[in-house]
């Protein structure tokens, strides 16, 4: 049952690709009903579990619904359930893989995929160091955009975007330089 | 015992490679383009940050809550128009990746591989060509003066989005969902006012950003 926390985060996301691929190749009414019972029961089973499973069928259902009555009306049902079905599985089966993997074992294989682009003056550690850099600075931007959001509410200015995200972009760049400046003094981009 | 700081990053301004005589002038032309990398990573990830707090800040739902309307594609584009061609491209590339390896950056708070599974993997795909269209555009532009900076950078922007962003939003509607040619550019005119508003605003303050830091982009060529 842990086999799939377990498997290298690198074989995950190759079986993905095979999967949808799958999924794509094989428009066959059983070949899709097989691979959505499949990666339904993982999902319950060994993956993410019940809720989790629940909330990304409730937010891709009304898309999935869409999909199968526009084929179901210009072709025929059974086109229907291939394309609406494929779909539902590949998204369960990618949301499979991303609960069941540690985001730095996804941050290690994306690094990994980087070093064949080194001649080309991509340097796999400070891709990492960039990923460490963003996810840092997310929340750090989130609330300095409510902060200057505020600042425009508080100068009467409710229907204008323009007034919070100017300032907003501006303090970032202002920020980012002065990060750029802290990371070459620390010599961490050498 | 110094090390050799290889600027491996692609910056706008990069120097020529040093090599291992070193000579006063090399050595410090290496410590300003080495400045000059560790400024243009922390660039390509702030805006990586902002364009994840422009998908993330509240949204407006079109069509029953199907079509989440963000400023996403605002800080997709904003990212070429005010970092370049190369950096924005990978600003843009960085947010994708952060997204794909489980940080809840998208639209709606969802992260993961399922984003990309979708039938609008096709928008997120063709992001970062968006963002180097624009801002290779732009990098060429006359930005002095703010009369003729604002609309340029607005057709620089919507060159970006119609250029790749519909095209390929539209290709991912045909494969994924598997609609007509038809059905899908339907689908797809949905975003177009949204985009156009979006794509002003963005020339707005891309506009106020280069007059604030003039030496962002380089000088045009």
């Amino acid at each position: 049952m842990r086999l799939l926390h377990r498997l290298p985060a690198g074989v995950k996301l190759a079986g993905l690709l095979v999967f949808a691929l799958l999924t794509v190749l094989v428009a066959h009414v059983v070949v899709t009903a097989g691979l959505l019972v499949a990666v339904l029961a993982a999902s319950l089973w060994a993956g993410p579990g019940c809720a989790e499973t629940w909330r990304v069928l409730r937010g891709f259902a009304i898309i999935a619904l869409l999909v199968f009555g526009v084929q179901a009306w210009q072709h025929d049902l059974e086109r229907a359930v291939v394309v609406a079905g494929g779909l539902l599985a590949v998204v369960l089966a990618a949301n499979l893989v991303t609960a069941t993997t540690p985001m730095d074992a996804i941050v290690d294989v994306v690094v990994w995929l980087v070093r064949p682009f080194r001649r080309w003056g991509a340097d796999p550690e400070r891709v990492a160091l960039a990923f460490s850099l963003v996810i840092r600075a997310v929340p750090a931007t989130m609330e300095l955009a409510a902060q200057t959001r505020d600042a425009a509410l508080a100068r009467g200015l409710h229907r204008q975007p323009r007034a919070y995200l100017t300032p907003l972009v501006l303090r970032t760049v202002a920020g980012a330089r002065a990060t750029g400046e802290a990371l070459h003094a620390r010599g961490l981009t050498d | 015992m110094t090390r050799e700081p290889e600027v491996r990053l692609p910056a706008e301004h990069e120097m020529p490679a040093p090599d291992n005589e070193q000579t006063a002038p090399a050595r410090r032309r290496r410590s300003v383009s080495a400045r000059q990398a560790s400024t243009d990573l922390a660039l390509i990830a702030a805006f990586a940050a902002l364009i994840a707090a422009c998908s993330l800040l509240p949204a407006l739902y079109l069509g029953g809550g199907l079509v989440p309307i963000t400023f996403q594609t605002f800080g997709v584009l904003l990212a070429g128009a005010v970092l370049g061609a190369r950096r924005g491209f990978l600003a843009v590339l960085l947010y994708l990746a952060v997204g794909a390896a489980g940080f809840p950056v998208f639209a709606g708070g969802s992260a993961g591989l399922a984003p990309f599974a979708g039938p609008t993997a096709g928008y997120l795909i063709s992001f970062p060509l968006a963002a180097a269209i624009t801002g290779f555009l732009v990098q060429r532009l006359p930005r002095r003066r703010l009369a003729t900076s604002v609309p340029l950078i607005l057709l620089a922007g919507l060159a970006g989005s119609f250029t790749v962003t519909h095209p390929l939003g539209i290709l991912g509607l045909m494969w994924r969902a598997d609609l007509s040619a038809q059905a899908a550019l339907l689908t797809d005119l949905v975003f177009w006012p949204g985009d156009v508003v979006k794509n002003l605003l963005m020339a707005l303050v891309a506009t106020a950003v280069h007059r604030a830091f003039p030496d962002l982009l380089p000088s045009r060529r």
